[in-house]
């Protein structure tokens, strides 16, 4: 059980605004965190990281109290038993693969946790190799084996995939699934990426200035009730065309790219690069923006 | 007259001293200029960079003050533990280490300032001490500005001649080190003297520096 509730005022690009969050998580849980950036996604994982304080508020992990301002309770990043992986993968380039890995130790000798880690990542052959050297996706599958070789009991994804293209993408979806099996761990992920929201986790907040507007599965959050059709997918306007009376929109769902026919009032305020709902009603599909 | 070593040995001897001195001091200050966020702060960074914009004359003129035994801390120190500093090597020691340490801190703390945060946030996170890393992680990946830092401060201690004639004076084998060596040489019209020191120097800081260039272009590649 992971208790979450914490304050503090941000700086945002579009003023000051505060970060209110009052998040509860049972042990194992994989939660991700939607919403535009800005929204105080990433503040909230370094807060559990204590990388950032909290101006107030409680973070309790199982049975113990992480941050507590009312007790001035404040746990380092390294008495907290969490695993990060950032954007940036931040491997230490002065270090190979392997001595990467050996960094998290907290007792050097245990060497035995290092190739078993290689070995579940698949890393064994890349052992020598110096970050530098690596693809992105190698990079950021060692992040992973690094933040994993503690056996945190959060594991705090910040964007780990966003730079990665969609094949590496998939792959080490599959793989942070599979560690998640193997250990049991809590995930917590900040995500953009819709598809991904779907395929990782079975629920699903979205912060917005701050605040959670939603939390849920993610099927619930972001497919509004009445919309209840015989289909319905999420897709990206590419492309707006007039066709007579009607128009052409070229909307990308996942890798496929397809064009479909709208009316004037389905796209009066859409454009290019607006995430909408593809629902089928009865002759042909239609669509609605998604705010 | 046999050519006379010691203003050279002495110099180095100096360098030296000085250079460990501003590692143990530089690093430790550079670390926390590039990481503090208190007001004062700035106020710090003005002191440790006064040497570069001060003349050598004015440093030395306040320290030969503060050094002599007539004045509060000249006074103490030489009652409490016996250190003169006024005219003695040790005082050459402090009044460098004042001198050189912007040579020092400057590159070191710019070291400091262009690693990414992620970096040692990471190894907090990995469940390592701010000591841990700073000695594991942010060190090691900052061998060009410790690099730069040293010789800096390594060849300006070696260059000092103002701060080091105020202080020091011109006594042999305390506080005669070669750049006044060169100048008495030169004032007693005795050029081939001087041209032996000068030319020493000369070639030792070159060296030094394309040692420094070439090892610089090696550590990057290997990063």
């Amino acid at each position: 059980m992971i208790e979450l509730c914490v304050e503090k005022s941000l700086h945002g690009v579009s003023g000051d605004y505060r970060l209110e969050v009052d998040l509860r998580l049972a042990a194992g849980e994989v939660v991700a965190l939607f919403g535009p950036s800005g929204a105080g996604k990433s503040t909230l994982l370094r807060m559990l990281a204590g990388l950032v304080p909290p101006d107030r508020g409680r973070i309790k992990v199982g049975d113990t109290l992480w941050f507590d301002s009312a007790k001035q309770i404040c746990l380092p990043p390294r008495k907290r038993q969490v695993g990060m992986v950032f954007q940036d993968y931040s491997l230490f380039p002065h270090l190979n693969v392997r001595d990467n890995l050996r960094f998290a130790l907290a007792d050097k000798k245990d060497l035995k946790t290092v190739d078993e880690m290689l070995a579940l990542t698949g890393l064994g052959n890349l052992q020598t190799r110096f970050p530098a050297s690596l693809s992105g996706g190698q990079r950021q599958r060692v992040a992973l084996a690094r933040a994993m070789l503690r056996r945190p009991q959060v594991l705090l994804l910040d964007e780990p995939l966003s730079a990665l293209d969609h094949v590496m993408r998939t792959q080490l979806q599959d793989e942070i699934l599979a560690l998640h099996r193997r250990f049991g761990t809590t995930i917590i992920l900040v995500s953009h990426d819709l598809a991904e929201v779907f395929k990782m986790v079975q629920r699903v907040c979205c912060l917005e200035e701050g605040k959670i507007r939603d939390d849920g599965p993610p099927l619930k959050v972001f497919s509004p009730q009445h919309m209840l059709g015989r289909w319905q997918v999420h897709a990206e306007v590419l492309a707006i065309v007039p066709l007579d009376v009607l128009w052409s929109v070229t909307v990308l769902m996942g890798n496929q790219i397809t064009r479909i026919v709208a009316s004037t009032d389905e796209v009066h305020d859409l454009r290019a690069g607006d995430k909408i709902l593809l629902f089928q009603k009865a002759f042909h599909p239609m669509l609605i923006k998604i705010p | 007259m046999p050519f006379d070593w010691e203003p050279l040995l002495l110099t180095f001897k100096l360098a030296i001293v000085v250079t460990a001195i501003l590692w143990v001091i530089g690093i430790p200050l550079a670390y926390w200029l590039a990481h503090s966020h208190v007001r004062w702060k700035a106020l710090v960074e003005t002191l440790v960079s006064m040497p570069l914009v001060l003349p050598p004359s004015v440093l030395g003129f306040y320290l030969l003050l503060i050094f002599s035994p007539n004045h509060w801390f000249g006074g103490a120190l030489q009652h409490s533990l016996g250190i003169q500093l006024a005219f003695s090597f040790p005082g050459l020691i402090v009044a460098s280490v004042i001198f050189s340490l912007p040579f020092m801190v400057h590159p070191i703390q710019a070291g400091f300032q262009s690693l990414p945060p992620a970096l040692r946030e990471a190894a907090y996170v990995l469940g390592k001490s701010r000591g841990e890393t700073l000695l594991r992680v942010q060190l090691p990946n900052m061998k060009p500005s410790l690099l730069s830092g040293t010789v800096l401060a390594f060849a300006h201690t070696i260059g000092e001649f103002g701060v080091v004639l105020m202080i020091g004076g011109d006594l042999p084998g305390e506080t005669r080190v070669a750049s006044i060596a060169i100048y008495n040489e030169v004032e007693a019209l005795n050029y081939s003297a001087a041209n032996l020191y000068a030319g020493v120097l000369f070639a030792i800081s070159f060296a030094i520096l394309l040692m420094v260039y070439v090892l610089n272009k090696k550590l990057l590649d290997t990063i």
